[in-house]
This record gives C-alpha cells, sequence and structure tokens, in this order.
C-alpha cells in the first residue's frame, strides 16, 4: 500500500501531474463520445430522409 | 495520388473507405495511447534524467509534447484541406477541414493547459507572455477563429471558404512556433527532440513518448473520420432538404 500511497504521491507533485493526464484523458474521451455521437445522429437523420424521398419517388 | 484523392471525393466511396479504415486506426490509437501511459506514468524511471531537477513533474511531458505536436499537424492539415478546396476546388477538401479544425483546438488547448500546469510548478508562474506560449495561444485563437467562420454565414459555402482564407494565411504562425524557442529569449525550454545532435531527452523516456505521439496521430485520424462522415451526412441531408422542398 506504501508503494501505491508514494506513486500517488508523484514526489510531491501529484497535484501537477495528475491533473494534467485526466485533464488530457477527459477532453480527448470527451471529443471521441461527441464525433460519435454527432456521425450516429446525422448518418440517421440522413437515411430517414432518403427513405422518405424514396417513398416521395415512388408515390 | 491525386486521382486517388479524386477517387476519394466520391462521397459513397469516402464513406466505404472511412468504414474500413476506422477500426484499424480506433485500436491501434487504443493501443499506442494506453501502452504509452502505462509505460510512461508507471514503468519508465521518473524523468530519466530529470534535465533541470524537475522530478515527477516530468511526466506532464508525455501528453504535453503530443498534443503540442498534434496542434501543429492538425493545423497543417486543416491549411492543406483548405488549399485543395480553394485551389483545386477538391469536394472533400472543405469538409476535412471543416471536421479537423475542432480536433486541432482541443489539442492546442491541452498544449496550453498542461504546459500552465507543468509551468507552475517549474517556472513558479501558470503563465507568462513568452514567445512559444503566445504563439501557441495564437494558434488557438485560429482554431476558434475558423470554427467561428465556417458556421458564420447563412451559405455554408461562403462560411467554408472565408475560413479556408483564415487557415491559409495562419499558416505563418506554424514556423513561428517551432523556431520560436530559437528566434526569442524564452523561459521555454528549447526544442528537446528534434535537434542536430540528437535527442537530449533519455532513451527511456523517449520510447513512451513515441508512443503517445503514435497514439495521439492515430486518434487524430479516428476523430477526422467520424467527423468527416458526419459532415458528409450533414451536407447530403442539406441537399436532399432543398430538393424536396423544390419537389
Amino acid at each position: 500500500m506504501d508503494g501505491i500511497g508514494k506513486f500517488l504521491e508523484m514526489g510531491g507533485y501529484a497535484a501537477y501531474v495528475w491533473p494534467a493526464l485526466g485533464l488530457t484523458v477527459l477532453v480527448l474521451a470527451g471529443l471521441l463520445v461527441a464525433s460519435v455521437k454527432s456521425v450516429r445522429r446525422r448518418e440517421a437523420e440522413l437515411a430517414r430522409l432518403e427513405a422518405e424521398a424514396g417513398r416521395g419517388d415512388e408515390g | 495520388m491525386s486521382a486517388r484523392l479524386h477517387a476519394l471525393a466520391n462521397p459513397a466511396r469516402f464513406g466505404r473507405f472511412a468504414r474500413r479504415a476506422l477500426p484499424w486506426t480506433a485500436w491501434l490509437a487504443a493501443l499506442c495511447i494506453g501502452a504509452g501511459l502505462v509505460w510512461g506514468v508507471f514503468i519508465a524511471p521518473p524523468g530519466a534524467p530529470p534535465p533541470e531537477g524537475q522530478g515527477e513533474t516530468v511526466r506532464i511531458i508525455y501528453v504535453h509534447v503530443p498534443s503540442a505536436w498534434m496542434s501543429l499537424f492538425v493545423y497543417a492539415c486543416v491549411a492543406a484541406a483548405s488549399a485543395g478546396a480553394l485551389i483545386w476546388r477538391h469536394p472533400l477538401g472543405h469538409i476535412v477541414a471543416r471536421a479537423a479544425s475542432p480536433v486541432g483546438a482541443c489539442f492546442a488547448l491541452l498544449t496550453l493547459a498542461t504546459g500552465s500546469l507543468w509551468g507552475a510548478k517549474m517556472w513558479g508562474a501558470w503563465w507568462v507572455w513568452d514567445a512559444r506560449l503566445t504563439s501557441v495561444l495564437i494558434l488557438f485563437f485560429l482554431y476558434l477563429g475558423h470554427i467561428a467562420l465556417t458556421h458564420a454565414f447563412d451559405d455554408p459555402a461562403r462560411g467554408a471558404r472565408a475560413a479556408a482564407i483564415l487557415a491559409l494565411v495562419g499558416v505563418v504562425n506554424l514556423p513561428i512556433i517551432k523556431f520560436s524557442v530559437d528566434w526569442w529569449n524564452t523561459l521555454h525550454q528549447p526544442a528537446s527532440i528534434i535537434r542536430r545532435d540528437g535527442p537530449a531527452i533519455d532513451a527511456q523516456m523517449l520510447a513512451p513518448l513515441f508512443l503517445m505521439i503514435f497514439g495521439f496521430t492515430f486518434y487524430f485520424f479516428t476523430v477526422l473520420l467520424l467527423r468527416a462522415r458526419a459532415e458528409l451526412a450533414a451536407l447530403r441531408t442539406r441537399a436532399l432538404k432543398l430538393r424536396m422542398l423544390a419537389a
């Protein structure tokens, strides 16, 4: 346990090292999730419209 | 090369290409970043060697330097795509530029934030108006301006054109960032990886650092492909809506 505690302390710089790593992971993960959501939303909207337009052409 | 790029201009073909490439870039990104973080943060000796007695803060390098490199690389991509759109009227140019620039903005922001955390401890200041820091801040604002311009007009084509011109003008900032540490007397440390007499960083840190750089690059291409697909779908949706309105 002592080893982990010492590791987490980062030689007394924990308040600088961990936020830098955490922020990077957070921002990159957030951007990835937002991009996946936007591609799903937009491709679904396009598919819906294409289906609608297809029906319109037939009728 | 140009013929192949033009083949990708076909939206259906680009969609197929994106779908096939995505799993590869995504897995490579996850693998490289995962391995780089574990190696850099948990295994590599703390700051080997700590050049100026930076101790464990040197671990910030594993996110700071890859972010900084990517913020420049993504800008170069935005500028190249904009040139392709303006000069050769490549249909994917504006789409790629639009898709890439928010990613670049995130990298620039991370560069500034992680650098600030590093500087707070090493220089005793969160921010200084140093040439390197200021030119990266300008890069961040260029990204924001680019994003804002693409959305500034009712006619997306006009917005894309204005944004492309801004992107090309902003290219002058790239060499300024790169050479700011040589041209001006900066607080920021000089280049320590790409140097004439080899890297000034211990090999034990160089390996995980390069893993992180590759990982960030694959991450960029993953998100770029996703966002370009979203942009293409939005474009086709818009065209379809206009056609349905006209019918």
